[in-house]
């Protein structure tokens, strides 16, 4: 069993301007634990993130490290460290100085801090740039000697603050390993914050989905993607084709006038629901073999797979498939039990999963608002 | 490579209004009043090097007391609402939009023998101060005159110190003061020396407020320039002093700059 280490309880957090960002937080978090906020712009994540660094305080609610209160306690008194978003290295420093500030300030002897400003150069491949300055260093340069700046000082918890944002995507592909690696090396809790699912999914222990100041879900990175709880968390992770369906009966979804057997149960009898399918898992068939038929509306070459839109009956799915299906022409696809997945209905239902207006570029992350608050 | 000639204008107006005139102070300093070539004028700088002295520390004095005074009043502005800042920064603008001459005059009438100050202390049946003609008197009128050009550049270099740099020496163990001599006096330095330079310059070449408020046997050096011009029509000295005046003003200068490391990228960024 896990030690849990920091529990958020009820928290909110009301700005100045009336506009309230977190609208009652619970979340624990436990030790060694690799946890991602996920979300877009504006849901709240950042501001989480900033209150258990301690450069909020919370209107209401309890922020618990260890089991003490902690939220109005500054930010220099608690063992936590924070890699902020654009990575603030002092400029007036050079590299090694800016790794050995927080050690100077802890009034370590001057042996132990050489020591271990070194092992962390090392740990973060930097060995060779103590004197070097800051401003000379390239993005995935500066990320490090921040990530090794926080380390150094051996806090019990890692706040990092999409890190990884100013990277091109090659180098956040590296650095994603290698903060997992980090992670696993030095035993430390990492609370991770993103608007990348792709990196939420890739380094996560605990993936924490959220939208407009709520918790959407909390869960393994498996789960959340396999089992997502309503329409928001599956669209957010990953592409879904989101259906309006009825449940019949236990293992029993209606959906397009046609009843499939799914792997669902506890619902009513007759309630109304959320189908959820994922691209990758629809079989394509003959239009003679298929549960259902349509007609292919565009075709786009994405790399491992094609993309698919397929027109059934009015609605437009996504379908991911390697093989080609030429534009025009009439398909069949087959849905096995397990390819289904039942949401309950919620404020998101309605609002995603149809690719009536699908463009090419859709997994380009839209997300304009880094410096979010 | 058109672009250049966007320049054109700047570089005539530089050529005849401070090249040509230059070579003309050069040409003075080193003649004599009949134009031969002569080292007399420079020679004769000796005897004015207590009066250079004087206005260097002067100057250098009143430059320390604007950075102190001008520090706190910019530090606070640069943390203040947009809409105060604004304010702070038109009130601290306004007395420049008054002229010089005018400011000056206000403060021998605030502070002479039968100026405000001793006419209020009188009415109170209080001694008078001997308020004006003095280093003191001097000194606050430099200060007064140059306070505002410490206060904008500290100000714009500290309202560009990036909040995050704050947070993040917090996040790494520092309380309020040790953010303040760790991170924003460091990243400041280059306020301090350009307010440094832009109060110095012109406090040490300044003749007016000297000779309006200070006592009349303690001339600065601006105001031997100006005699030796105006009074003495002996402008060949006067050539030569302005020329070590500027000499030691850039001197003074690129000490300061050479010490406050504003010689940054080097090293490329590899990877």
């Amino acid at each position: 069993m896990a030690k849990e280490l920091i529990r958020l309880t009820n928290l909110t957090m009301t700005f100045e301007d009336g506009e309230t960002i977190l609208k009652g937080i619970n979340l624990y978090i436990n030790d060694h634990e690799f946890l991602t906020l996920l979300g877009p712009s504006g849901c709240g994540k950042t501001t989480t993130l900033r209150m258990i660094g301690g450069f909020l305080t919370p209107t209401s609610g309890e922020i618990l490290f260890d089991g003490q209160r902690i939220n109005e306690l500054p930010p220099h008194k608690r063992k936590i460290n924070t890699v902020f978003q654009r990575y603030a290295l002092f400029p007036h420093l050079d590299v090694y100085d800016n790794i050995a500030f927080g050690l100077r300030l802890a009034k370590l002897s001057e042996r132990e801090i050489d020591e271990r400003v070194m092992e962390m150069l090392d740990i973060v491949s930097l060995k060779g740039f103590e004197n070097r300055k800051v401003t000379s260093l390239s993005g995935g340069q500066q990320q490090r000697v921040a990530i090794a700046r926080a380390l150094v000082n051996r806090p019990k918890v890692l706040l990092l603050d999409e890190p990884l944002g100013a990277l091109d995507l090659r180098l956040r592909k590296d650095m994603q390993n290698e903060l997992k690696r980090i992670q696993q090396a030095m035993g430390i809790t990492f609370i991770y914050v993103t608007h990348d699912q792709e990196e939420a999914l890739t380094m996560s222990d605990t993936i924490v989905v959220m939208d407009k100041g709520h918790i959407q879900q909390i869960g393994r990175p498996e789960d959340i993607y396999n089992e997502p709880k309503n329409a928001f968390v599956a669209d957010f992770i990953g592409e879904s084709n989101i259906l309006d369906g009825i449940m019949r009966q236990d293992l029993l979804v209606e959906f397009f006038g046609r009843q499939f057997p799914c792997i669902d149960k506890g619902f009513a009898r007759d309630e109304p629901v959320d189908v959820v399918i994922r691209p990758e898992d629809i079989d394509i068939v003959p239009a003679d073999d298929g549960h259902l038929c349509g007609t292919v509306t565009a075709i786009t070459f994405k790399g491992v797979h094609y993309d698919i839109i397929v027109d059934f009956k009015g609605f437009k799915w996504l379908i991911q498939s390697t093989d080609y299906q030429e534009v025009g022409s009439y398909i069949g696809i087959r849905l096995n039990p397990e390819d289904i997945h039942v949401m309950k209905k919620s404020e998101y239902s309605g609002m995603f999963g149809d690719y009536s207006s699908y463009s090419a570029e859709y997994d380009e992350i839209a997300e304009g608002g880094e410096d979010e608050e | 490579m058109k672009s250049k000639w966007l320049s054109g204008p700047y570089v005539i107006w530089m050529v005849l209004f401070t090249l040509i005139p230059l070579g003309i102070v050069f040409y003075f300093a080193f003649t004599d009043g009949a134009g031969q070539f002569t080292l007399a004028n420079i020679q004769r700088l000796g005897a004015y090097l207590p009066i250079l002295l004087r206005s260097a520390w002067m100057s250098i004095f009143s430059s320390i007391l604007c950075l102190l005074i001008g520090y706190p009043v910019a530090y606070c502005m640069s943390k203040a609402s947009p809409t105060r800042q604004k304010i702070y920064y038109m009130l601290i603008m306004l007395p420049m939009c008054l002229s010089f001459l005018l400011r000056t005059m206000a403060w021998v009438s605030l502070l002479e023998d039968t100026g405000i100050i001793n006419n209020a202390l009188r009415s109170l049946g209080l001694s008078p101060l001997p308020l004006i003609r003095n280093t003191g008197a001097v000194i606050l009128g430099m200060v007064y005159n140059y306070l505002p050009f410490m206060i904008m550049p500290l100000y714009t270099v500290l309202i560009k110190i990036d909040r995050r740099l704050i947070e993040a020496a917090q996040d790494l163990g520092c309380n309020q003061v040790q953010v303040f001599t760790k991170v924003i006096l460091p990243l400041s330095v280059p306020g301090i020396v350009s307010g440094i330079t832009m109060v110095f310059v012109p406090a040490v070449s300044t003749f007016y407020i000297s000779q309006k408020l200070g006592s009349p046997g303690a001339v600065l050096i601006g105001d031997v320039i100006e005699s030796q011009f105006k009074g003495a029509y002996n402008p060949n000295l006067g050539a030569a002093m302005s020329l070590i005046l500027m000499a030691l003003i850039f001197l003074c200068v690129g000490l300061m700059n050479h010490f406050s490391g504003t010689d940054d990228e080097e090293g490329v960024a590899t990877l």
